[in-house]
């Protein structure tokens, strides 16, 4: 049997509101299908199960609000006899004379809130580790930092909790309307400024820029559409964000998350992609193994998750697994970004708008489009040697469009 | 290095303190002839003379009232207040004149007053003798308070307080007066804002002051039998607390036990404790745990006092507890 638990969905949600089951008891589910979906304070998300079997049983209704960790439905796993679905047995009752007090529950059967201490619920968030399958080993059965260290150690790394990002409020019944309440705005607002405020108390930040010429890549990228039909035009972010990933294969260690004190690389290079909200607010999913897609699966790509992001329909995984986030602000007309990283990232790239600049080359001074991208990444875990290679990279692949 | 007792360390201080600036004196109940109740001063009337080292008659209030006019006037008093028990008859001096003439003064005045007084439990002397009140005076803005639990600071911190412009009181266990140390022989005045890790550890901060700290030192030996590292902070100065070596300690070891021989409600653990929440609550791997005395009036018989008091045992249970061992 597994449970399936009410997911993590950013590094500051500790409840979430069942919208609805996308299954039913005795359907079978496969991994990455989409079984639930959930109302989080900053979006209705897909919820992905990660376990192949058949649904036996759920536990939390539609309209119910669960704390992050709660068990919400059980699935039988290939291989498993179908079980009627019963409560757990309860145990025969200790002999128990009327004078002695109850003996108190055992902390696994108790219902509602979890036990943890102030610093394993830190530190589980940090590091990714779900509180509902840790066992407390400290006072009155709380979970403790080393049972948090202790479960991150027997599981599979899971997606870190990235807090990134904050899409339309799409309840039940206004779906569609993108419609978002005063009242979701100010909790998108704090959900922003928690991690924000996180990231420039906790990450020493430290800010690198350079001037790339655009010039070959906008001439490639003109004749290029010329040769596609306007469907399949690419943008020149597309390039951008492409370039991030190869860049990221030559300096990997721009590609990790901070997992409370050490960083971890990513073998992935999942790309949150900054969009803002018409309503305000802003929100970076992944777009998942950049490195590995070509351009015009990139765009396409790129185009659902823009949609999906402003209608409110991504997926857990999408806002948990980023590992580094690229901004873009030259549709506003900004030339130079200073990121602030998102936790536990360690890096964020930021470019502004492609502008005619006078560029010498050759000794002589000539127009040329030219885009400014900046680094802004965490001096613990690189330095700035690290940051202008990966600049420098950067620079590189956007000279040579054709290799993207 | 000599070896040397708690008694001897504060004498040697007073010596120092009477041999190296003329505007101080000693006075107090016995501190004279009788060479004081726990024979601080013995020896120090014959050197020094009755001007300098002067009985005072059973009336606390008065003499530490006249300690506060002879501070105003330029002296450098140190009184001594033979026991904490008997300093609630000085309150008022203490409180509204000590403590406050700077204000009042609109800082025309100061008061380089020095207190010592004997504090704590565990000799059998029954309730009235027994107090711990160091605590309370802690709460009390416009003093300095004090709590030397080792033979260095039992005499630096007094060659310290006498520096002060402002009242220092300064709290002597009665249980270490007898407890030998190393004193180094250049040992002078010592540092009186921070806070001392007396042992580092890892597990779990014991954080205590005064003659506790010796309990909590035993404590954390046996603890690092069973494989517990114990970090002892040993607060040394109460008022003004040094917050923040205290709050480093606990965010290293993320657990914390406070050990205070006051009685719990309203204790001065009560406020570390608030402390720690205030500023640690995220660092915290278990509830802050409090080891302080029964609330009871200390008992006499020597297993009821011994029950009633912080011991190196109780410390024990209670991080286990904090650890989740029990």
């Amino acid at each position: 049997m597994a449970d399936f638990v009410m997911p993590i969905l950013g590094a500051d949600m500790d409840s979430g509101t069942l919208i609805e089951w996308k299954k039913k008891p005795g359907d079978r589910v496969a991994k990455g299908e989409i079984i639930a979906v959930v109302e989080t304070d900053k979006a209705a998300i897909e919820i992905e199960v990660f376990t192949n079997g058949v649904v036996q049983q759920f536990l939390v209704q539609p309209g119910e609000t669960v704390p992050v960790g709660k068990v919400m439905a059980v699935i039988r796993e290939e291989g498993e006899q179908a079980q009627p679905a019963a409560p757990p047995p309860i145990k025969p009752a200790l002999m128990t004379t009327p004078s002695q007090p109850p003996a108190p529950a055992p902390p696994a059967v108790e219902a509602g809130r979890l036990k943890v201490s102030p610093s394993a619920k830190q530190l589980a968030l940090e590091i990714g580790v779900d509180l509902a399958l840790v066992r407390g080993t400290g006072p009155d059965g709380a979970i403790t930092r080393e049972d948090v260290h202790r479960a991150a150690s027997l599981t599979h790394p899971s997606p870190s909790p990235v807090a990134v990002g904050e899409a339309t409020g799409t309840r039940g019944e206004d779906k569609g309307e993108g419609r978002v309440s005063a009242d979701r705005q100010a909790r998108m607002r704090q959900t922003i400024a928690a991690a924000m405020t996180r990231s420039k108390r906790e990450i020493p930040h430290y800010y690198l820029g350079t001037t790339i010429d655009m010039g070959r890549a906008m001439a490639w990228l003109k004749e290029e559409n010329s040769k596609r039909p306007v469907t399949d035009r690419l943008l020149y972010g597309v390039l951008l964000i492409k370039a991030v990933a190869l860049a990221l294969r030559e300096v990997p260690e721009l590609n990790a998350v901070w997992k409370g004190t050490e960083p971890v690389q990513s073998d992935a290079i999942h790309i949150g992609v900054a969009i803002s909200l018409r309503q305000g607010g802003l929100m970076a999913p992944a777009l998942h193994h950049v490195d590995a897609q070509s351009l015009t699966e990139l765009m396409r790509n790129l185009q659902d998750l823009v949609k999906r992001t402003r209608a409110g329909t991504l997926r857990g995984s999408e806002l948990s697994d980023p590992t580094i986030t690229v901004t873009n602000l030259g549709e506003q007309g900004v030339e130079t970004v200073f990121g602030v990283i998102y936790p536990p990232q360690v890096a964020l790239v930021g470019f502004g708008k492609v502008v005619d600049r006078p560029w010498v080359e050759a000794g002589q001074v000539v127009a040329r489009p030219v885009v400014t991208a900046t680094l802004s990444a965490d001096h613990r875990v690189t330095d700035g040697h690290r940051g202008g290679l990966f600049l420098a990279a950067l620079d590189r692949l956007l000279r040579e469009p054709s290799q993207l | 290095m000599t070896k040397i007792t708690y008694r001897e360390a504060v004498r040697d201080g007073l010596r120092e303190a009477l041999q190296s600036d003329p505007r101080v004196f000693l006075m107090g109940e016995d501190v004279g002839k009788y060479g004081g109740t726990y024979a601080c001063s013995k020896g120090l009337l014959a050197e020094f003379g009755p001007d300098r080292v002067r009985d005072t008659p059973l009336s606390e209030n008065t003499f530490v009232g006249a300690g506060i006019g002879a501070a105003l006037g330029g002296m450098r008093p140190i009184v001594e207040v033979m026991t904490v028990n008997f300093s609630l008859l000085a309150l008022d001096q203490i409180v509204n004149n000590a403590a406050t003439i700077r204000h009042m003064s609109g800082g025309q005045f100061t008061v380089p007053l020095v207190v010592r007084m004997a504090t704590g439990a565990g000799r059998q002397v029954a309730a009235q003798h027994s107090h711990s009140f160091e605590g309370w005076y802690a709460h009390i803005p416009g003093i300095t308070v004090l709590t030397p639990a080792t033979v260095t600071d039992a005499k630096g911190m007094l060659l310290s307080a006498l520096r002060e412009p402002d009242p220092v009181f300064i709290f002597e266990h009665a249980f270490l007066y007898p407890m030998e140390g190393e004193l180094d022989e250049q040992a002078g005045a010592v540092d009186i804002t921070k806070a001392a890790i007396r042992r580092p550890g890892r597990d779990v901060s014991l954080i205590t002051f005064g003659g506790s700290l010796w309990k909590a030192l035993q404590a954390a030996e046996q603890l690092a039998t069973y494989g517990v590292e114990a970090e002892v902070v040993d607060l040394r100065v109460l008022r003004p607390l040094d917050t923040r070596t205290m709050l480093d300690s606990v965010r290293k070891t993320h657990r914390a036990v406070i050990i205070d021989e006051a009685w719990r409600t309203g204790s001065f653990a009560a406020e570390i404790s608030a402390q720690i929440m205030e500023g640690a609550f995220y660092d915290l791997d278990a509830p802050v745990a409090r080891v302080c005395s029964a609330e009871v009036p200390i008992p006499y018989p020597k297993h009821l006092e011994d029950a009633a008091l912080p011991q190196s045992a109780t410390i024990v249970r209670t991080v286990k507890g904090v650890l989740g061992q029990i």
